[in-house]
């Protein structure tokens, strides 16, 4: 039976145990004119019935589903020769993989022999009679519930509680993904990283001053041990982010500004709406716009000036990321002024102050908290970033802080280390994890500081 | 003496008068300056990329007579559509119209102008109508993208012989087919109803489009609900202590994690822990249903809390409880907020890419995905992918691409104004 099969009929089971359970509530008193010797409404009862029938039996599914794989390739391996089942691990992987594909009918890396076939044959049959254990035991599991709650409905018992107290589980639920999500952000990265660390020490991949992550195939060959020292990709990363900013920031701020003090509201209704098109554009499009329209302007401008400008240069990513993040700079801002509250405005300007000395001397120093807070978030967004610098910054890293030369950020590296193919057991995969550790620390701490200073300030004049 | 004073500071104030007016000015400009820096960009963006993609919804086809000989094809009176030489009927074709191309290198060069598929596009006629075999056709096949970029005007073919794709002999033999209405631009449907291609004028979207519509399915099934029920309970339910607090820090907080970290944690618990299928729109879309979590509960917060309490008063006071209060009369008026909040977060789902590289979708993938285990790209993900081609045609497509990603992006963000709308109570 199809996976998809199994859960409408459980679905189907959970819709008719509503209807059964809410007839027989309203069968037991004699009637829907005699509702009011009902604990609760029939519909909790209908509700009540469903959710024994519904819930149990998709666990179950949720459980055999994770359990499945494991158990049939632990009972075809077990199935194999003795000299197939004394493999190295990686070699049996291997042969359990030809050993599926050859099962679904996809292509085989291997020459397929006559125990390959029976395996595969083997394999294919535990498939079906799985799926067909599952079937029969979720949609028994879902009838059984549903006839325990249906027996257990009687007019006293106390429908609603029950299925709020369900609903309220469910929320708790729900609302604890969140958590759960952080943890394992955290202990995934983590975990990866410190097996990194143990074949790398930490200080020469925070030190250390050159990064080259081939690891070698064999372990007689030149340059057989890769070189993580991290330090080019984090000035790679700071470069690039600090011409974002150095884009994102003045301009941000003065458009905050403008919209906010100067321009009529007609303009105002113009501009807000386009500044927020440009934070809409996904981050793949700026990355080919840098790549393929600003950096070949940036090279052929530098080059009638005598400049050697990269094909892919740090100021080209830097420049398209500071236009991406001046929508998030200017309206983290435009919070910041307004928050300001308008009797200092008033009185500065009383005093005889023109609008711009009103702006400089006393609402931008007053905002001032929660305009560093935004430019905290926007940096750490420039950090995260990773389109705009895989596709216009390159791959070399350079220790350099000549803007116009190709450098490589840790996003970009993290990139390029785990696309393709990945071995968890080598320093060159697992290092993208030790990056990612970097990166989520370092962001996390600026997110941290910034929320915090900007919602602060955000109280203070309330 | 004050009257003095007085005078004094006037002439003061007024001596500096202008120079302050023409800060106040400078400033001003300089606060429209950047202002127009975020619009002049945004319209050097669309021009720039309307300019580079709008030829790309054309392609240019050559129209050859071709004769599905019994032969070629069935040369043991037997039509076998997996080896049956196509090519050949192609290249029959083509000699027909280039009589005068005999030699080898010339033979070679005059295939160059048609496009590989064209072989693939007969072998898909006879699929279906095997009734042809033995017959003449006048068929329509695509051009190869050399052909495609040279009509286009993006080769030009006044520079030297060697540093154009094209010889000069091709080009005679185009001017040719154009000449007698044999090379036609078209609407290029293949853009939209093909997988990737290696060619140029093969490669469609259809693939990354299907694959990034299974995983929005998977995305939306599985934020919205999850999003809402989190949003119901911090706002309604969870009783305001540290535990609450952690929570509202941590979405915050997850709302601003780069989105790389998410492919990260994809790769490391879905794919290696739980052994899901690599580069399958479930997983993407299992990660981008993490992702696009906070963005949702923080929206649908901030629907919940736009209800009046006096609602949820008045239901409490007629002697529901609160469960009844919540779904009953909250949800209910909060539901567009909700919505748009979903839409939102929708559309940034759609238009992510980094966390999808990390869990195996950038592969080169020709299949169109047909469920949410096969292997697929998305959207975004083609983008990527065609921008590193070195081919120019590819950088059309590449424009093309976009051009029809930021249109969705364009309706999902429309369809969420409007429903915000028309759908918002004034309380």
């Amino acid at each position: 039976m199809e996976l998809t099969t199994i859960a409408l009929a459980i679905i189907a089971l959970s819709i008719a145990s509503f209807y059964l359970g809410r007839a027989r509530s309203l069968a037991l008193v004699g009637g829907p004119r005699k509702i009011r010797h009902l604990h609760s409404l029939p519909g909790y009862y209908g509700y009540f019935a469903a959710l024994w029938c519904l819930l149990p039996a998709m666990a179950l599914v949720l459980v055999w589903l994770y359990v499945e794989p494991r158990v049939i390739v632990a009972l075809v391996v077990d199935g194999l020769p003795e000299a197939q089942r004394s493999l190295s691990e990686g070699e049996l992987n291997l042969l359990v993989n030809n050993i599926r594909h050859l099962a679904i009918g996809d292509v085989v890396s291997v020459q397929v022999d006559s125990g390959m076939q029976a395996a595969a044959a083997q394999y294919q049959e535990y498939v079906t009679a799985s799926r067909r254990m599952l079937a029969a035991l979720s949609l028994g599991l879902a009838v059984l519930g549903g006839a325990i709650a249906w027996r257990r409905i009687n007019p006293d018992f106390r429908a609603r509680n029950r299925v709020e107290s369900i609903f309220n589980a469910l929320l708790i639920a729900a609302s604890s993904i969140a958590i759960l999500t952080t943890i394992g952000i955290v202990l995934s990265v983590l975990f990866e990283a410190i097996r990194f660390f143990r074949e790398v020490p930490i200080t020469e991949f925070l030190f250390g001053l050159n990064w080259s992550p081939q690891t070698a195939i064999r372990s007689d060959q030149v340059g057989s041990s890769g070189s993580f020292g991290a330090v080019p990709l984090f000035t790679g990363t700071l470069l690039v982010t600090a011409i974002a900013m150095f884009v994102a920031v003045p301009v941000g701020l003065m458009t905050a500004i403008y919209l906010a003090e100067y321009s009529t509201s007609r303009i105002r209704s113009i501009a807000k709406p386009l500044l927020e098109v440009l934070a809409g554009i996904p981050t793949v499009v700026y990355g080919f716009f840098a790549a393929l329209t600003v950096a070949p302007a940036i090279r052929s401008a530098g080059e009638s000036m005598g400049l050697a400008v990269a094909s892919e240069s740090a100021l080209a990513a830097g420049l398209v990321m500071g236009i991406m993040i001046i929508p998030l700079v200017s309206s983290l801002s435009d919070d910041a002024i307004n928050a300001v509250p308008g009797a200092m405005r008033d009185g500065a300007l009383g005093l005889g102050s023109t609008r711009s000395e009103t702006m400089r001397l006393v609402i931008l120093p007053a905002a001032l908290p929660g305009i560093v807070g935004g430019i905290l978030l926007a940096v750490s967004r420039a950090i995260g970033e990773t389109m705009i610098v895989v596709m216009a910054a390159g791959l070399a890293s350079n220790l350099t802080a000549n803007p116009f030369e190709a450098v490589t950020t840790v996003t970009v590296q993290i990139v390029t280390l785990l696309v393709g193919d990945q071995e968890f057991d080598s320093a060159k995969t697992l290092a993208a994890f030790a990056l990612g550790l970097t990166l989520f620390i370092v962001t996390l701490l600026l997110n941290v500081i910034g929320l915090y200073v900007v919602r602060k300030y955000r109280e203070q004049y309330d | 003496m004050s009257e003095n004073k007085i005078e004094i500071t006037r002439t003061r104030v007024e001596a500096g008068l202008a120079k302050r007016y023409r800060k106040e000015a400078a400033f001003r400009f300089f606060g429209m300056l950047a202002t127009a820096v975020g619009v002049i960009f945004l319209a050097v963006f669309f021009i720039t990329l309307i300019a580079q993609g709008a030829s790309a919804f054309q392609q240019n086809y050559i129209t050859i007579d071709v004769e599905f000989s019994e032969e070629l094809l069935a040369p043991d009176g037997e039509l076998d559509l997996e080896y049956a030489d196509f090519d050949a009927v192609v290249r029959n074709a083509m000699k027909a119209l280039f009589p005068e191309a005999t030699g080898r290198k010339d033979r070679r060069e005059m295939m160059r102008l048609v496009s590989v598929g064209g072989a693939y596009q007969l072998r898909a006629m006879l699929k279906s109508d095997p009734g042809l075999l033995g017959t003449s056709q006048s068929v329509t096949v695509p051009a190869s993208s050399n052909v495609d970029m040279l009509l286009k005007g993006n080769i030009d073919r006044n520079v030297e012989a060697s540093r154009r794709p094209l010889t000069d002999k091709q080009l005679a033999w185009i001017d040719q087919l154009v000449e007698n209405g044999r090379l036609e631009a078209k609407f290029n449907s293949a853009l939209f109803l093909n997988g990737d291609s290696r060619e140029p004028e093969l490669a469609g979207i259809r693939g990354a489009l299907m694959g990034s519509f299974y995983m929005l399915i998977v995305t939306i099934a599985l934020s919205f609900p999850i999003g809402a029920a989190a949003a119901i309970y911090l706002e309604e339910f969870a009783p305001k202590n540290r535990w609450a607090d952690l929570i509202e820090v941590n979405i915050n907080n997850l709302a601003a994690v780069p989105s790389i970290v998410f492919g990260l944690l994809g790769l490391a618990v879905f794919i290696n822990w739980m052994s899901l299928p690599r580069s399958a729109p479930l997983v993407g879309g299992l990660v981008l249903s993490l992702m696009t979590l906070p963005v949702i509960i923080i929206a649908s917060r901030a629907a919940i809390k736009s209800v009046p309490p006096s609602i949820r008063d008045a239901a409490l006071g007629l002697g529901a409880s609160r469960m009844q209060v919540v779904f009953h009369h909250v949800i209910p008026l909060a539901l567009p907020g909700m919505l748009t909040g979903a839409i939102i977060g929708m559309g940034r789902a759609l238009g992510e890419s980094a966390p999808l590289l990390m869990i195996g979708m950038v592969a080169f993938i020709v299949d169109v995905p047909a469920g949410f285990s096969d292997p697929s790209t998305a959207l975004p993900v083609q983008v990527y992918l065609w921008a590193d081609s070195p081919e120019r045609a590819f950088a059309e497509r590449t424009a093309a691409a976009i051009i029809v990603l930021l249109g969705f992006l364009l309706l999902m963000n429309l369809s969420a104004v409007i429903l915000r709308r028309r759908m918002e109570k004034k309380w």
